[in-house]
This record gives structure tokens, sequence and C-alpha cells, in this order.
């Protein structure tokens, strides 16, 4: 579904990307993971034309996508951190976003009954906690019901509860036959919903494996203790 | 495009600072009218604050909402949108909003009291020099992801336009001036957006004096509508250039 | 022109026991002050209208030419022309005839000299269409030429495309009303003047219309005359020239959009009252040009939107009082060579600069004008404000060595630059300035 091929980015002298070639598949949830500044992120924007790659190609269902813009149709996305126009109201940023898609497809409204999104309309985001705005972003990544989802840190200022309703959602998106990314740090999160980790490591490659796989080779049950292992190696 | 450009206008027409200098333009409008006994020079001293205020508002607020909108375009950019549009629409969104905010405070008591062609370059020269220096605060805001450079970049542009570049000129002119200038200082105004607006206005309100110009260029640059198409031809040259570069730039550009 | 000469010694003693004739005789006489003495002097002694007869000119007359009907007519006689079209032209009247178009006839030189030539006293020349006089460089043809005559009265004629139009020469009370003079100059080498006078006294020009000619009135070594209600517009150099034409008076006129204005010089004594200069634009263009111009009154004058509204170059004990001055260039433009000239009570308004000057110092004097511009206070309340205004700017010093920087009106730094020199003047003349700035403006009724 998507194929990188030979992904190189450099901020001036920093090498952000070196080489990244990589296929991820339908039905599939892949796990991004690596140190901070490992180009995790800068990966990421690059799939979504965020950032624009110095040289190598993106594809996405075999179409090469740098520069082109209607492939986002079949992403949905959720960034790190949220932050929205200030005054926007949040009943005003789902008009906008239906606006944008213009989508004929049925909305996916789940996240946004779970999170009560309705309560929080006629706020405007500027007032919105951290957490409420990962929650209407999470809720605005699910909406138009896309083929991929990218999810850059999903969990990270979400309480518990809503942690769990995100990742019973991520399992359910999947069971409908979807590539989901995640990018994250909290081990235990990827154990229960990951199925491959893709391991990036001061811009290189560093492996592209199943979990089950990882805990066989470092013959442990724990993720982090497996992954601690892979990377000591 | 439009329904991008109704929510960013939407976004900055609800911000504190849009109504604040949209209320400042219209105190000191007002107040000058009904200070001043003859309107036209109300206008005049209406055309001097017009061309300090207007393009340092223009320029700084650009930047700063420019700034203060980088996760908001992030979010679109993550969209289906071109990111041409998104760049376009958001400097539209901007410019528009300062050249509404522009014609509610200056333009509406301009036309109440002081009705005529004058109001009307006064205003026209307003709402481009508006288009303008946003286009400038764009072109400064995505030469650099430093916040505070590029609001350094912006006052600097606003310094030159409005004060250096004059004097610079001026002291030129006063240097050489045994030689032959005429056209070389035509040439040198259409390098200043600002002092296209100012003749914009004085085409109109200093006729008299700028008739006793020597040089058949000048008769005829004053004498007719050349003066004014060029003029405003200009205008919209210094409105297109800094956002076409600017627009190219950050198609280009990693967020 | 010989018994002018005699009498004119006498002048102040005919003029005295004229007042007296005036009473006792109510003469037929239609003319001002200035010319009364010498008409008075023809009527008494050669009036015989009682023998007079009546010659009629037209298709089915007696007389089919106004040219034969001249030849025809005795000293004294009246000619009245009928309604039609006369082509004809180099007209001579060489005895006292008047000469009377009855419904606007028309007589058409086609372009081959002149139309009327008067070379005799007491002549009036009265409604006619007059039409396309002979352009020439080697002689002046005109519509109405009167070459060393007197008394002679030149009313309610149209005088359409003549190289000139009505010429006096060597003339003396003589009087030119109510005529339309429409030209179609269109350089100044192939047109002529509307109304000329050369070496001509006591003329009086009054309500004439004249336009499209090199100049609309042109008087030269012309004194004591009166010229009064005309007007004089879109004329390719000047509406009003004169030189060496001292003692005329001037009031009531309006000089508008001619190509360089008003231009008077090498004169003194004149009066030039409640008269309009508007709209004289261009690089060599003045509301009034003075040169050389002395001991004269320029009062009650409006001064609207010309380039400059007063040039002024080598002018002395000039009085210019109660004249506004409203949206020009330059108000006034004083040359270094002009002194003891006095401006009193005028009103400046809208003008880009009120006044600009290339002297460093010079013995003029303002005082009590109204300046828009003035930006000082009045705390003792005598509506005199209490910080003297001085109008020259530095900025006009600076557009006046460097002209093209005209272009940096009214932008910041010339505002700067301006204010900086009214705190601290350093480069401005010290003693151009008005002391007794007024705070209101004087209400004056120009008309």
């Amino acid at each position: 579904m998507i194929t990188l091929e030979n992904l190189q980015k450099s901020y001036g002298k920093l090498q952000v990307l070196n080489n990244i070639s990589a296929q991820f598949n339908t039905n599939q949830v892949v796990s991004i993971i690596g140190p901070n500044g490992s180009g995790k992120t800068t990966m990421i924007k690059c799939l979504l034309g965020m950032v624009i790659p110095d040289s190598g190609r993106i594809l996405v269902d075999g179409a090469p996508v740098i520069r082109q813009w209607e492939y986002r149709n079949k992403i949905g996305y959720m960034p790190q951190i949220s932050r929205f126009p200030e005054n926007m109201k949040v009943r005003q940023l789902f008009q906008m976003m239906r606006d944008i898609r213009k989508t004929t497809k049925p909305l996916d409204e789940e996240l946004f009954g779970m999170y009560n999104i309705p309560a929080m309309y006629e706020k405007s985001l500027g007032s919105l906690s951290g957490g409420n705005k990962q929650k209407v972003s999470a809720a605005l990544a699910c909406l138009f019901d896309p083929e991929i989802l990218v999810l850059d840190e999903p969990t990270a200022g979400l309480d518990p509860l809503s942690s769990e309703i995100l990742k019973t959602k991520i399992l359910k998106e999947k069971s409908k036959g979807k590539l989901i990314l995640i990018s994250s740090h909290i081990m235990s999160e990827i154990d229960e919903v990951a199925d491959d980790i893709f391991c990036l490591v001061d811009g290189n490659f560093r492996f592209y494996q199943s979990i089950e796989s990882i805990k066989d080779v470092t013959q442990e049950t724990r993720l982090g203790k497996a992954i601690a292992k892979m990377m000591a190696v | 495009m439009n329904k991008i450009i109704k929510y960013v206008l939407y976004d900055i027409l609800r911000s504190r600072t849009v109504i604040g200098y949209t209320a400042f333009l219209f105190l000191m409008s007002f107040g000058l009218f009904n200070l001043e006994s003859d309107p036209t020079k109300a206008v005049l001293s209406l055309l001097n604050v017009v061309l300090l205020i207007v393009p340092l508002i223009s320029i700084i607020f650009g930047t700063i909402h420019f700034y203060n909108s980088t996760e908001f375009i992030e979010l679109l950019v993550s969209q289906p949108i071109n990111r041409r549009k998104i760049f376009l629409s958001e400097y539209l969104g901007v410019a528009l909003s300062l050249a509404m905010a522009f014609v509610v405070g200056v333009g509406v008591p301009a036309m109440i009291f002081n009705p005529g062609p004058t109001s009307i370059y006064l205003v026209t020269s307003g709402v481009f020099l508006s288009f303008i220096f946003t286009s400038l605060a764009f072109l400064s805001s995505v030469l650099t992801r430093d916040k505070a450079k590029g609001i350094g970049i912006a006052l600097m542009l606003w310094f030159y336009f409005s004060l250096l570049y004059d004097g610079l000129v001026m002291f030129i002119l006063f240097y050489f001036a045994d030689y032959p200038l005429d056209n070389i200082t035509l040439g040198l105004l259409s390098l200043n957006p600002i002092d296209l607006g100012r003749v914009l206005v004085l085409l109109n309100v200093d006729v008299s004096a700028l008739m006793g110009y020597t040089g058949a260029l000048y008769k005829s640059f004053f004498g007719n509508w050349t003066g004014i198409a060029l003029a405003f031809g200009l205008m919209l040259l210094w409105t297109i250039v800094p956002i076409y570069i600017a627009q190219r730039k950050f198609v280009k550009k990693d967020l | 022109m010989i018994i002018n000469r005699y009498f004119r010694p006498l002048k102040q003693t005919a003029m005295n026991s004229l007042k007296l004739l005036k009473q006792l005789y109510p003469l037929p006489l239609t003319s001002v002050n200035g010319t009364l003495f010498p008409l008075f002097f023809l009527a008494f002694f050669t009036t015989k209208s009682a023998q007079a007869a009546e010659l009629k000119v037209c298709k089915t007359c007696d007389f089919k030419t106004v040219t034969s009907a001249v030849k025809a007519a005795k000293p004294h006689d009246r000619i009245l022309v009928q309604p039609g079209y006369y082509a004809e032209s180099n007209i001579e009247i060489k005895k006292p005839l008047q000469l009377i178009g009855v419904g606007k006839p028309v007589i058409d030189a086609k372009n081959k000299g002149g139309i009327f030539q008067v070379e005799t006293r007491n002549v009036l020349i009265k409604g006619f269409e007059l039409r396309n006089v002979e352009v020439s460089y080697l002689r002046d043809f005109a519509a109405i030429k009167v070459y060393e005559g007197a008394h002679v009265t030149i009313s309610d004629n149209l005088i359409k495309n003549a190289f000139f139009g009505i010429y006096l020469q060597r003339t003396d009370s003589c009087t030119v009303a109510r005529n339309v003079v429409e030209g179609q100059a269109r350089t100044e080498t192939t047109s002529g003047n509307a109304i000329h006078l050369w070496y001509s006294d006591f003329i009086t020009i009054t309500d004439n219309k004249t336009s499209g000619h090199r100049d609309g009135i042109y008087l030269e070594f012309a004194k004591r005359s009166t010229i009064k209600d005309n007007l004089s517009f879109g004329n390719i150099r000047y509406g009003l020239h004169f030189m060496f034409s001292d003692g005329n008076v001037y009031t009531h006129n309006t000089f508008r959009n001619n190509g360089a204005g008003v231009a008077v010089m090498y004169t003194r004594d004149i009066v030039m009252q409640h008269n309009t200069f508007e709209h004289n634009w261009g690089p060599a263009a003045y509301g009034l040009l003075l040169k050389d111009i002395s001991r004269s009154t320029i009062s009650n004058n409006r001064f609207i939107k010309n380039t400059a509204g007063i040039y002024m170059e080598g002018s002395t004990y000039l009085h210019i009082e109660k004249n506004t001055f409203q949206g020009n260039g330059w108000a006034l433009r004083v040359i270094s060579s002009c002194s003891e000239d006095t401006f009193r009570l005028n009103n400046f308004m809208s003008n880009t600069f009120d006044v600009s000057t290339n002297a460093s110092s010079a013995s003029n004097y303002f005082s009590h004008n109204y300046w828009d511009k003035y930006e000082g206070y009045d705390l003792n309340k005598d509506r005199i404000g209490d910080v003297p205004y001085r109008p020259v700017s530095l900025y006009s010093l600076v557009v006046e060595r460097v002209p093209s920087s005209i272009m940096f009106l009214r932008s910041f730094i010339v505002d700067l630059m301006d204010r900086m020199e009214k705190v601290i003047p350093s480069f401005t003349p010290e003693m151009l300035k008005d002391d007794s700035p007024v705070l209101r403006q004087h209400a004056y009724d120009h008309a």
C-alpha cells in the first residue's frame, strides 16, 4: 500500500533520513520506534507531504506522491501536538474539514461520540486543554474512514480511559483491513496494538520485523526488553 | 480555496488585534475629520498616518499571524489540499481582513466627511498597501523559521520603505542635482510601494504644484490617466511579486 | 491724435471745467472718466447728427456691399447693415461714421487681409460677426484695426478666427466693449492677440470675452486705461499681457486656463483689484507673473489652483493685500530681486507651498495674513497667533534647488525634515516671517 524507496533527507549538515526503504501493507499495524531525534516524525511528515525528501520516492497504491496532494484523501493524520486556530470553534473545525474532504463515504463518528465531542462544540479551540485537543485530533483523523491512519504519539496527552478507547479503535480499524502507522515510545501500548515494528536510529534503518519474531529472536516475553536487546546488537 | 479563506477570515476577524486596529483607525479618522474644518486637510493628515501605520500593522500582523498559524497550516497540509492553495488562502484571508479593517476604519469616515476622488484614491492606496505589506510579511515569514528573526525582517522592511528609502533617494537627488534626473526619479519611485501610494493621492491633491515640474515625461504622466494607471499597475506588481516568490518558497518548504 | 496731444498738458484744468460742463449739459457720453475729456471736446465741436443720413446695406438695397456704402457715405452718416453674408475685406474708414450691424450680419474676409481699418475719429462699429482674417508674418491683419484714430467705439461684435481681433495703434479714448473674440490659435507664431493695444491711451476695455488667441488682452505702451469685467480664457500664451503701460486699472476680470497665465512687465502705478486668476497649470504658467513692476496695488484678487499664484521678479513697493490664494502649487514665489513689498491681510489656504524664495534675506513685509498651515497658539485671545509663522519651508528650498524632489511631497521624511527645521530654523530665511498671523480666515467678498 505504501512503498518508501531510498528516502534521503537532511537539514543542513544533519542527516535526518538516510536511505530509508520500506513496504507497508493493508491490514497491518506498524509501530515506528526509535530514540528521540531518530527521524520518526520526519519520516511520517515525508509520507504526508509536509516535508519534501531530498531524494527517493514514495508510492501510495503504486503511484508516486511527492508534491501531489490528492492521495491524502486516503490518509487520516493525528499529529504529536495538536494546535488549531485559537478563535475557531470546535464545530467550525469539523465543518471546515467536512468542507475540505467533500467525501461521499459515510462518516465514522465512533470516536466523535465516544469522546463526546459535541459537548465541546461551542468552545473555541484555544480554550481546550491539551488532552481535549488530542481527542478532537483523533476524532478528526478517523472521521473520514481513511484507508491509512497515521498517528504520531497518539496517547501522549490522553487520560488512560481515552487511551484505551483509542487503542480499541485502532484494533477495530485494523480488522477492517486498514494500514495503521503509529509512532510511539510506550512499549506496552505497542505490544497491545502493533503487528510489526519499524526501527530507526539516527536516521538509519535498524530493523523492520514482526513483534513475534522479535520476541522469538530475543527470547523475551516483554517487548520493552526484547527491543532493548535488539538495539544493543 | 474559498472555504479555507472563509475560515481564516473568520478566525482573524474575531481576533482582538484586528478589531483594535479597526477601532483605532476609525477613531483617528473620525477625530481628524471633526477637528479639521477643511476636510481636504483632514484627508492629508490621514494620508500621513495611512502611509506609516497601514504598512507597519500589515507587515507585523501578517508575520505574527503566519508564525502563529504554523500548526493550522500543518493540519491543512496533511489534508488533501494543494499547498499553493493553502498558502494563498492564508494570504488572502489576512490581507482581506486588514483591507476590510482599513475600509471600515478609514474609508467609511472619509467617504462620509469628504466624498470625492481624493478620498477614493486614499482608500485605494490604503487597500493596496495592506495587500502589499501582507505580501511582504508572508515573504519574510517563509524566509526564516525563527519567529523573532521573521518579525525582525518585517520591521526592517517597513523601516526601509517608509523612511530609509526616501531619505536615500532624496540624498542622491540632492547630490546629483546638476544632472537630469527626471526619469530616474520616476523609476526610483516605482521601487517603493509607499511612494506609489503617496503619489496616487498627490496626483489629486497637489496637481497644481506637480504641474510646475519641468520635463515632458512628467507632464504626460500627471496630465492624464497614464500616471494613475501606471501607479496602480506597479502597486499590483508589488502585491503579486513578493507573494509569488513566497509561495514558491512555501511549496518547497518543510513544515 | 494731434488734438489730444495738444490738450494733454491742459488736462488738469480741462477736467475741472468738465465737471462744471457736465452739470450744464447732459452729454451723450458712454465712457468712464479717463476718456471723458476728449470725447466731450469732439462732441462739443463736431457733432452734426441732425443732418446725418441713414444708408442701408443688403442684397436688395441700394448698397449691396459695406464697402460701397462706406465709400458713398458722408461724414457722420449711419450705415445700417442688414442681416446677411458679405464677403468683403479691407474696408477703409477715413471719415466719422456709424456702422451698425442689424441682426448680426456676417462679414467674411476669406483670409484676404483684415476687415475694418479705421483711420479717423468718432467711429462706431457695432453688432457684426467678423470672420476669417488672414494670418500674415509681415502685416498685423485684424478684424478691426484702428490706426491713429480716437473716440472709436467697438462693441457687441463677434469675431471668429481672426489673426488679430481688435487692434488699436496710436489711438486714444477708444472703447472696446462686449465683444467676443474667439480664435483658433495653435502656435504662438501663427496667431495674434485678441485685443491688442500699442501706444494707445485712455482706452476702456470692458465686458469682452477673449479666447483661443496668442494673448487675450495685450497692451504695450498703453497708459491710463481701464480694463474691467473681461473674461480671458484658453489663450495659448497669456490671458493678459502688458509692458510699459503705466497707470492702468484692472478690475473684476477673470483670467482662466491660459497657457502661461498672466504676465505683466516693466510697468508702474497699476491697480489690480477683484480679478480672478485660476487654473493656470504648467512649468511656466503663473496666475500672475510680475516682472519689474513697482508702486502698484494688487488687492482683493483670487488666485485659485495655479501652479504659481504670483511669481514676482524685480518688483518693488507693491501692496499685495486682501487676496485669497487657494489650492495653488506655490501661492507666492518671490525671487531675490524683490524688495519693499508688503503682503498684508491675505488668505493662504490649501496651497502646496505658501511662499518660496531663493533669497536668504530680503526686505519684504508679511503681516496679518491667514495661513491655514499655521500651528501656533493664541493665549491672549486677540485672534493673532503668539508665535510668528514662517511660510518658507525647508522642503520648498530643496525643491527650489532640486526640482525632481517634488515627488517626495507629503512623505514621512519631508514631514520630519520640515518639523525639525521649524524647531531649529537653520536653512530657511530668518527674516521672512509673519509676526502677526491671524487665526481665522479673513472674510472677503472678491466679486
